[in-house]
């Protein structure tokens, strides 16, 4: 029944984006109806420069991603599991952490020019501290008993790192990806859009400049696409990873 | 007393050390890009603190100001409606993720065939940008109102107004406030790409002059100054969601000390 409604709930969306410019509610010069959208979309698929951008801003946003997630993991166990470094550092983080990422195109743009590493410079600030944040709480959560207990056994300290701080942090590493792989996505198509640095983005900005109004609306839906297909494969990902914790099971088995 | 003192160095050490740093590998700096803090300092209230605070900070802010509002309202009315029934929630979900997962930049060059490059826009931008993530909380939190709580209100034949104020929006208050500081930060980002994309004043705007006029002093200090900012706002907002949320963390504390 809930899948039933929701495609009737899609199809009136598409049904609205034909009809309103139709009939003349808003001006088909700003909002081209849907059948031209998708006929724009048609001849877009078609080029090998569509794909091109699609790929770049792929590239941007997995290589800004991992690049984020390895060092959030990495920062984030070392500071979490050293209690002195995280009282200390909480401080800085909380400062560092709200600066508007953007605040950095004009430096990415005089550093990099418009390279693949503005886009990446934005997507890692970005991405970074998202992962940071959930894997220092993910350190934070281990058990103490186990913790003792791990250290009355004489276990070092990657064995410590690896058989329990890990698994224990997994699922808030994994929640912090999620929420990276949406933010990097964001701030990749940001920085094509404003710096000008190859991409979806980039094909948005020129597509507007020069007029081609439904290009322009069918390379939004393609982004639209792509968040919710990097939302899924995030979802798919955390099912995986975490086939052995309670939560996942759970789901499963009830 | 040591606590005290304890407590403020865990809080200073780091920044300050961090600023000592910076302020002594840059002293000698002849590079171009990276002058040195000193004089970022120096040229910092120069560059902002006169009728340039007036033309580009104010505007700026106000635009945010607005269009954050705008969402919160409309976000939390569209939010009540859509999570009260659950076939009207199963009818608006699909699409809605679809839209909230659009990136809201590109919403930016969409917008300006509407409204073209002056205030509207950017308010529109900020609005279009920051509406999701509260919409679409608060229709999680209106969905998780308390059955027990929702069947004694009707009981009481407490409705209408009173029913959505005592029950329906304090329920679903934790949620919208996540919501709140997702949609602050993303409001911050969207203020400031609306004002580098198309405008003739705001933060955004001046900045990304500075930049291509190769002001690079003035433009660090822009970058200070937008990182203060985001600071700021997130400390504003968290002070509003102690007040508003009292009752709440009350709440878990008590929990979380039962267990």
């Amino acid at each position: 029944m809930t899948a039933v409604l929701g495609l009737a709930g899609f199809a009136t969306f598409l049904l609205l984006l034909e009809l309103v410019p139709r009939v003349g509610l808003v001006s088909p010069e700003y909002l081209p109806p849907l059948s031209e959208i998708l006929g724009a979309l048609a001849d877009e698929v078609r080029t090998a420069e569509f794909w091109q951008a699609v790929g770049d801003t792929l590239r941007g946003w997995s290589l800004g991603l991992l690049i984020a997630v390895v060092l959030g993991v990495v920062v984030g166990i070392f500071l979490g599991i050293v209690p002195v470094l995280r009282e200390f550092t909480a401080s800085t983080i909380e400062f560092l952490r709200p600066i508007p990422s953007v605040a950095l195109i004009p430096l990415a743009v005089l550093v990099f020019g418009t390279d693949l590493g503005s886009t990446l410079l934005l997507v890692v600030y970005a991405a970074f501290w998202q992962v940071l944040v959930q894997v220092m709480y993910g350190v934070h959560d281990v058990d103490p008993v186990a913790q003792e207990t791990a250290r009355s056994f004489g276990m070092g300290w990657w064995s410590r790192v690896r058989h329990l701080v890990w698994p224990t942090a997994l699922p808030y590493v994994l929640t912090g990806v999620r929420l990276a792989a949406a933010v990097a996505l964001i701030l990749a198509i940001t920085a094509e859009l404003v710096i000008g640095s190859p991409g979806l983005g980039n094909r948005i900005g020129s597509a507007q400049s020069g007029g081609a109004v439904a290009t322009m609306y069918a390379l939004v839906l393609v982004t639209g696409v792509l968040g919710v297909a990097v939302n899924l494969l995030a979802r798919l990902l955390e099912r995986r990873v975490l086939h052995w914790h309670p939560s996942v099971r759970g789901e499963v088995a009830v | 007393m040591t606590v005290v003192l304890r407590r403020i160095a865990t809080v200073v050490a780091v920044p300050i050390a961090l600023l000592a740093v910076w302020w002594m590998t840059s002293a000698q700096s002849t590079s171009y890009y990276l002058p040195p803090l000193s004089k970022i300092l120096s040229t910092f209230d120069d560059v902002w603190f006169n009728q340039r605070f007036l033309d580009d900070v104010v505007p700026s802010l106000l635009r945010l100001l607005v269009g954050f509002s705008l969402a919160l309202v409309l976000g939390v009315a569209l939010g009540v409606l859509v999570g009260s029934s659950r076939a009207v929630r199963s009818y608006c979900e699909p699409v809605l993720e679809f839209l909230r997962a659009i990136p809201p930049p590109v919403l930016v060059p969409v917008l300006m065939l509407f409204a073209g490059i002056g205030d509207t826009m950017k308010v529109l931008v900020i609005v279009s940008g920051c509406i999701w993530p509260i919409l679409l909380n608060t229709v999680e939190g209106v969905r998780a109102v308390d059955q027990v709580l929702s069947e004694t209100c009707r009981v009481y034949r407490i409705g209408g107004r009173a029913r959505l104020t005592t029950l329906v929006l304090r329920s679903a208050s934790p949620q919208i406030m996540a919501g709140v500081r997702q949609a602050v930060s993303i409001g911050i980002i969207l203020m400031v790409i609306s004002e580098m994309f198309a405008a003739s004043n705001g933060l955004g705007f001046t900045i990304i002059q500075f930049q291509r006029s190769f002001n690079i002093t003035e433009m660090w200090t822009g970058i200070l100054l937008l990182g203060i900012l985001g600071f700021v706002l997130s400390l504003a907002v968290r002070a509003v969601d102690r007040r508003v949320l009292r009752w709440y963390h009350g709440q878990r504390r008590t929990h979380l000390g039962a267990r």
